[in-house]
């Protein structure tokens, strides 16, 4: 028997209408955070409030340490400085055994200020100003070269060091996901790496051991990093043919996704998101297929939103309610989009901290700031809500606290719940004093 | 090809990463969606359609014609044949 026929259709999904399905009041709810109550939370430190769990945060590093290296033996966790590098979550995750993973001069000397050993430093951004790089090379630090202006600066290094300088090399490459980052380092396809490897083996001042990998952001394809494993092995045995080098470890950069909702998908992240486990299977698959068996060069993840966004929290309170022309409820936070970069991306969990009574409804949430685009949720499904309600969003560990803004606002304190449950203040709230002190009032307008 | 970098599940939903639009198709849609992403034209198309739901094929090319005229309006949909 033939199927029913059915015309063929297509609808654009809207993002209110679509959430409406599987909320429930239950699951909306927040009332405390590692055990610490949030109005208790809010009395003692204030709102807007960022709160960070100690308990997460080792959990995640110890899950994604043990899942890797049971797949692999010789696994490197390098913390991303830049998905958050306030001193504490950093020094949790080195207590933990993860090397440092920086991009400036900046975070460099943050990590150095931290007590991090140069040689457990991994260098990649684009531009490293000569002053630190020099320093980076004397510390021997790990560096994954990104252009061929940076092997100059290098040579000239390794000139005025008059040793052999062993470095990294950046590769991006085609691994089947899009968008395709091809802005850093070398391309693969297109021969530049090897005419690169070339140069370098002219030169004779440096010696390439190690290649990098960073192939983008939240990445929901876990064969994606297979693919670039291989391309990387294959790279790897090239270079020690060619040039006799030995590349003694493959770094694959970071990506690695969340739980957080991104913008734009459907499915719940529960759903959308694999799990980890799978983009350890694809990449060690990758390794241990290709490698010949007892030559195990190390694999360094730059792990940084998988390991840190779902132990942050936001504490904000409902300040003002409004009714929009179009008949929607909006509800005016303490917190907007000055310190949550990453609502330009993600719908997060939104929970209220005790059980309100009446019907949900979609609503929007805005932040404190007088710009239209400080919206940090533009169809929430929430009771109606009193003003001095308090909401907990989440995840927001990632980014955060790193690309917020000093805008119009002060910046609030970010706590931690330590693993016995004590309250730490992590970074203490701004003040004006913080602001303005490093204006300066020239003389004639005083 | 833009279709090439549509996300489409099995269960109909279809994710275009360079908008952050979403979308839903029914059975009939994801099947034109995959044939084309096989690179099948639209005259091939409605040759399965017809052979699996028992229409005519000018039914089911005019159907198709339709289908990607709203993909077309959606941007997912550019020329002829991508």
């Amino acid at each position: 028997m033939k199927k029913p026929y059915q015309k063929p259709t297509i609808l654009k999904l809207q993002v209110g209408f679509l959430r409406e399905k599987k909320s429930s009041l239950s699951r909306m709810v927040r009332q405390e955070i590692d055990g610490v109550p949030v109005a208790e939370l809010v009395e003692k430190f204030g709102s807007p409030l960022f709160v960070f769990s100690e308990k997460r945060l080792r959990e995640q590093f110890r899950y994604l340490k043990r899942l890797f290296e049971g797949h692999y033996p010789r696994v490197e966790f390098s913390w991303s400085y830049k998905t958050n590098y306030l001193d504490a979550i950093c020094r949790i995750f080195h207590q933990e055994g993860a090397t440092a993973e920086v991009v400036s001069n900046f975070e460099y000397e943050k990590a150095r200020r931290l007590g991090v050993p140069g040689d457990q430093i991994v260098f990649n951004g684009p531009y490293k100003p000569k002053e630190i790089l020099r320093q980076a090379v004397l510390e021997g630090a790990r560096i994954n070269v990104d252009s061929l202006d940076e092997i100059l600066d290098l040579e000239e290094i390794a000139r005025e060091t008059g040793e052999k300088l062993r470095i990294g090399l950046r590769v991006n490459m085609d691994t089947g996901i899009y968008p395709r980052w091809d802005r850093f380092g070398f391309n693969l396809e297109s021969g530049e790496v090897l005419n690169v490897a070339r140069r370098i083996a002219a030169g004779g001042k440096l010696e390439v051991v190690g290649l990098h990998c960073h192939q983008g952001t939240f990445i929901l394809e876990p064969e994606a990093y297979g693919r670039a494993a291989e391309k990387l092995v294959d790279l790897s045995q090239k270079l020690e043919n060619d040039f006799g080098w030995t590349i003694e470890y493959l770094d694959l950069g970071g990506g690695f996704p969340s739980r957080n909702r991104l913008k734009g998908l459907y499915l719940p992240p529960e759903v959308a998101v694999p799990p980890l486990s799978e983009y350890a299977e694809k990449i060690a698959r990758a390794l241990l297929t290709r490698l010949p068996a007892g030559d195990y060069p190390l694999l360094i993840l730059e792990t940084g939103r998988a390991l840190v966004d779902e132990a942050g929290f936001l504490i904000t309170t409902v300040r003002a309610l409004k009714r929009l022309p179009d008949g929607r409820r909006a509800y005016i936070l303490d917190a907007g989009v000055n310190l949550l970069f990453t609502a330009f991306w993600y719908h997060f969990r939104v929970e209220v901290e005790r059980e309100i009574p009446g019907p949900p409804e979609p609503c929007v949430l805005y932040g404190p700031l007088c710009m239209n685009i400080d919206v940090v949720e533009e169809s929430a499904l929430l009771p109606p809500l009193a003003r001095g309600t308090r909401l907990v969003l989440s995840p927001v560990g990632a980014y955060n606290v790193t690309q917020w803004m000093q805008f119009i606002t002060y910046r609030p304190r970010v706590v931690l719940v330590t693993e016995k449950g004590n309250v730490e203040v992590i970074r203490e709230a701004e003040t004006l004093e913080d602001i303005v002190r490093r204006e300066k009032i020239p003389e004639h307008l005083k | 090809m833009k279709l090439k970098r549509l996300a489409i599940s099995e269960e109909g939903f279809v994710f275009d990463p360079e908008t952050g639009n979403s979308y839903t198709v029914n059975e009939t849609g994801l099947l034109i969606l995959k044939k084309l992403r096989e690179g099948l034209s639209p005259e091939e198309i409605a040759g399965i359609m017809s052979e699996e739901y028992g229409i005519s094929r000018e039914e089911a090319l005019r159907d198709i014609q339709d289908f990607l005229e709203a993909m077309a309006r959606f941007g997912l949909w550019e020329e002829k044949y991508g």
